[in-house]
């Protein structure tokens, strides 16, 4: 029976968990432009990550080291399997490769200047070596893509180690795209191209296709330049556990392992969120591979794990330590470091219909923060001087809090932690890092509830 | 001219290799011979002063790999991705040449007499390469800039999202790639060709026997309408 003196009542409008507003709007940008969405960036989507697992600090059972006195190591040598010179760096946290073309000429310079101030490593990307790369980096990493756009042995020659990358984690099993707003005459120039078109990077190695291929390719840059540089292959996250058995059996000294998470300068939405898994459910699988091959921290026979994807402050950095990684490799956070999606520039970014957090058409080479960009007039508002300062500080509270948490379970090096200082909150994630749900004993796939 | 040879049957190649990378002062105008490569993989890679190498017999991977200034021979085949990534000098093999050859070579001459397998000059960047036989499929994939003769045939997909690479064919193709189309030859481009020929030993060879094929510059720019020729 109604009530005629009330209106009757209306359940409020229901939005769709499956039909999101995001979803939707994607929907109606494809139905009028007829092209897939192409962005910068890692995986944006929620995912099981370093914040789902806690550190177990020391109590009865353990013994903590004094927060402020006592030494808590941070050092890393990477490359002792094979190279005549290995890498010595004071901080586990590297700079990822990142490109000249995608970043300014000053964001190069930035990363440069703060990983040298810091102690740590940069690394060049798709497009080859600039000079003011080189002569601002104390110890700079060699990206050898399948593109070899800009790829020259005397630029071989100069780099400290050299990085095979077979894939990253935005995109494994998929190739670059450099759209035409960014190649400009000395973009162009250095990758042999026709100036102003959109530039396509290569999915595989134009000279080796499997395993044993790539064996011999690694044996010929070891000759090239006389066994004295390390020799890294980096990998996009997938099947952690075979790419990076077959890389070791190739004879890579160090393995790069990049998660989902981890960003690029321009691939399709698509791609970057449906391909690929999180760097969380990668380190274990890859660590057990170098266990099974004995080169998991067994003196000079060893070959580093370095992780990325995700990576943003010490606690990240302990926790991909404790679950086997020698170091990580940072991107997307070093860019925020250097003033990426920075809030001073919500103005411009509002122009550019997005908002400061959310900026990621980095293709467009439009970015207010001069770092994505090409344009001569934007890159000038980076300045590499303030810039790498930031980095270098940045770097320097990750390493310093990660320490906080080592001493914390008793480390007197952030290496001496281990998956046993780990709990997880999820089972997800005690599934993917393979510790336990915390107050259990209970690591799903591993042992019975 | 001073003459070293190299037996790659008691040398070990990390021995010739590290030799051939000494000082260019020293090595400059000499004239070094291995023997016995047997199909070693990386020999002379990475050379750097104006040597004469001359390689006897069949070499493996990457042979001359890199390459600059120096001229190599190699008398026999050579495995995939010889002269790979060349920067300047000449790199000439007298038998055949597998798959990759010339990969992404910047500049430079590579000659190979007989035939050469799949993906011949692939990412081309700016180097010469003359093959005396026929090349395999996907040849010139992606090919940046330099000059591509064939005096054979080519197989599928020649000059597939080509950019602005010549490429000068006598024989037959048995398809073009994706953006690569038949070009008119022009007094220039016969120039270069010519000269080709004649610094390949090719010279009675006339230029007027090929056609001449590259970019036709439609997948540029990327584009949705463009979608299906990828």
């Amino acid at each position: 029976m109604s009530d005629n003196n009330h209106k009757t009542p209306q359940t409020k409008p229901r939005y769709s968990a499956t039909f999101d507003e995001y979803t939707n709007s994607e929907i109606r940008r494809a139905a009028a432009t007829g092209i897939y969405d192409i962005r910068g960036a890692g995986s944006k989507r929620k995912l099981p990550h370093f914040d789902d697992l806690l550190f177990l600090g020391a109590s009865v059972s353990r013994y903590p080291l004094e927060g402020y006195r006592e030494k808590c190591g941070t050092d890393v040598v990477l490359g002792t399997r094979h190279a005549k010179k290995p890498i010595h760096l004071k901080t586990p946290v590297t700079i990822a490769g990142m490109s000249f073309g995608s970043l300014s000429g000053p964001a190069k310079e930035s990363l440069g200047r703060g990983a040298t101030a810091a102690g740590t490593s940069t690394t060049t990307g798709d497009g080859g070596m600039t000079q003011e790369e080189r002569g601002h980096s104390t110890t700079l990493v060699y990206q050898y893509l399948p593109s070899r756009y800009g790829m020259n042995p005397d630029d071989l020659r100069k780099a400290d180690a050299i990085e095979l990358v077979i894939g990253q984690g935005a995109k494994p099993g998929g190739g670059g795209m450099l759209l035409g707003q960014k190649i400009t005459a000395r973009v162009a120039k250095m990758r042999c191209l026709p100036e102003g078109i959109d530039q396509r990077s290569s999915c595989r190695h134009p000279d080796w296709t499997g395993p044993d291929d790539l064996e011999i390719k690694i044996a010929e840059l070891r000759e090239i330049t006389d066994w004295e540089k390390p020799i890294y292959v980096k990998i996009g996250a997938t099947r952690p556990y075979f790419d990076v058995a077959l890389a070791v059996k190739a004879g890579a000294d160090v393995i790069v392992l990049d998660g989902m998470q981890g960003g690029t300068a321009a691939t399709q939405e698509v791609f970057i969120e449906h391909v690929g898994i999180p760097i969380l459910a990668a380190i274990r699988p890859a660590v057990k591979a170098l266990q099974d091959l004995g080169v998991y921290r067994n003196g000079k026979d060893s070959v580093q794990l370095i992780v990325s994807g995700g990576i943003r402050n010490g606690a990240d950095v302990a926790k991909a330590i404790a679950l086997g990684a020698d170091a990580v490799a940072i991107g997307t956070a070093a860019l925020i470091a250097l003033g990426d999606n920075d809030p001073h520039l919500e103005d411009e970014y509002q122009k550019l219909g997005t908002t400061a957090g959310a900026y990621d058409d980095w293709h467009e080479g439009k970015d207010p923060a001069g770092i994505t960009t090409q344009d001569p007039e934007l890159m000038k508002r980076v300045d590499p001087i303030k810039a790498g300062h930031r980095l270098a500080n940045y770097i320097a509270v990750m390493t310093m809090e990660a320490q906080v948490v080592a001493r914390a379970c008793g480390k007197s090096h952030l290496h001496n932690l281990e998956p046993e200082d780990l709990v997880a909150l999820t089972i997800e994630a005690s599934a993917m890092a393979q510790v336990p749900l915390a107050g259990t004993s209970w690591i799903p796939g591993v042992s019975k509830f | 001219m001073e003459t070293l040879k190299f037996d790659l049957d008691t040398k070990p190649l990390r021995e010739v290799n590290q030799f051939l990378h000494g000082d260019a002062g020293s090595l400059n105008g000499k004239k070094i011979v291995i023997e016995n490569p047997n199909g070693a993989h990386n020999v002379a890679v990475g050379l750097k002063a104006d040597v004469d190498v001359t390689i006897k017999g069949h070499a493996g991977y990457y042979a001359a790999g890199m390459n600059q200034v120096a001229k190599v021979t190699i008398e026999g085949s050579a495995g995939s991705g010889v002269a790979e990534n060349m920067m300047s000098g000449v790199v000439h093999v007298k038998g055949f040449a597998s798959n990759a050859a010339g990969a992404t070579a910047n500049g430079g001459l590579l000659i190979i007499d007989g035939d050469a397998g799949l993906r011949c000059g692939i990412a081309l960047k700016g180097a010469d390469i003359v093959v005396g036989g026929s090349v395999g499929s996907f040849s010139a994939f992606m090919a940046q800039a330099g000059n591509f003769v064939i005096l054979g045939d080519a197989g599928e997909g020649l000059g597939d999202s080509i950019y602005e690479a010549k490429l000068f064919v006598r024989g037959t193709v048995k398809s073009l790639g994706a953006d690569c189309e038949e070009k008119t030859m022009n007094a220039e481009d016969k120039q270069i060709l010519a000269d080709l020929l004649k610094k390949s030993g090719h010279a009675d060879v006339s230029p007027d026997s090929f056609k001449q094929y590259g970019s036709a510059r439609t997948l540029y720019h990327f584009h949705v309408d463009n979608a299906g020729a990828y």
